[in-house]
């Protein structure tokens, strides 16, 4: 298995993205996007950073890249794509998942650990949770808050395909440990596919356990495994 | 061929927050002004040449729906105006 970390002008965190999956063991390997996407690429991931300096809106530009006609192809073959952070704004704005990011409700960048409480443990990105779990993972975004509209957020939710919300350290989905204004505290879904998911924290970021933080972040990766 | 300029504003739907005009109203209101709301919106003015204003105005709209705007958050009007010589 040959995970493809595309990288886009701006993107930052494709190198954490390959590192974090060696440590799960799934070789990965960076791609830049003019290179096109490797034929016998088994995964896609579409990491963190500030693609074309977050113009027009986060994600917006990069989602528009031929590369991109490429990865949506992969996805319906069946291959994984993971969008984190400004990858899950390019997966949005590519339409690979529904709804969109946009400003968060405080305006400001945050940067951040947070709680998530798994929804579903029956996708390959969560499978390594049990429902009901609550993690710890970084957020650093300014466009977080995820938007869709009432019926689309229904069907979502009838579904199953909400991966992760925003909960305190005990599980609870409240405003209050909502950081950044997200419909349904959502910080993660499922495309159309259960193989297709985007989230806004970081996993890749909480994979390594001598930076000292959490090590939750692992399990997402386990779903290239 | 006519030459135009095609106005594309884009705008929040309503009902969806606005963090960013909500901190220049209230950036507005410490500078002493009264207002009942402000809202934001982005302008693009796209020149370019068409056969007629519709289908200036066909040629823009597309525009929008792929790019300028986003459907999940975004309303947009086109406006097409011939360019002066």
């Amino acid at each position: 298995m040959t995970v493809s970390v595309v990288q886009f002008g701006g993107s930052n965190c494709d190198r954490d993205a390959v590192r974090a999956l060696d440590r799960v063991g799934v070789d990965a390997e960076r791609v830049w996007h003019e290179d096109g996407l490797p034929a016998d690429s088994e995964g896609v991931v579409l990491p963190g950073g500030f693609s074309y300096g977050d113009y027009l809106r986060a994600g917006a530009m990069a989602a528009h890249s031929p590369i991109m006609n490429e990865v949506r192809a992969a996805a319906e073959d069946g291959v994984p794509v993971l969008g984190v952070c400004n990858g899950a704004q390019i997966g949005s704005e590519s339409r690979l998942t529904p709804g969109a990011f946009t400003t968060n409700r405080s305006a400001r960048f945050q940067c951040e650990d947070v709680f998530l409480r798994v929804e579903n443990a029956d996708t390959p990105w969560t499978e390594a949770y049990e429902e009901g779990d609550v993690i710890e993972l970084p957020i650093a975004h300014g466009e977080g808050r995820f938007e869709i509209d009432d019926a689309a957020y229904d069907e979502l939710v009838d579904d199953d395909r909400v991966l992760f919300r925003y909960c305190d350290a005990d599980g609870n989905v409240t405003d209050e440990a909502n950081p950044n204004g997200s419909k349904g505290n959502v910080a993660g879904i499922l495309g159309e596919r259960e193989t297709v998911a985007v989230l806004m924290p970081h996993p890749e970021r909480a994979a390594l356990a001598e930076l000292g933080g959490s090590t939750d972040g692992q399990g997402v990766l386990d779903g290239f495994a | 061929m006519t030459a135009y300029t095609a106005t594309v504003t884009v705008r929040l739907k309503r009902g969806v927050l606005d963090p960013e005009a909500e901190t220049t109203q209230k950036t507005l209101e410490r500078l002493g002004f009264e207002l009942a709301d402000l809202r934001s919106a982005d302008q693009f003015e796209v020149d370019l040449d068409a056969e007629s204003a519709d289908a200036a105005a066909e040629r823009a709209d597309e525009m929008a729906q792929r790019l300028l705007a986003n459907p999940t958050l975004h309303d947009y009007d086109v406006v097409v105006e011939e360019r002066g010589a």
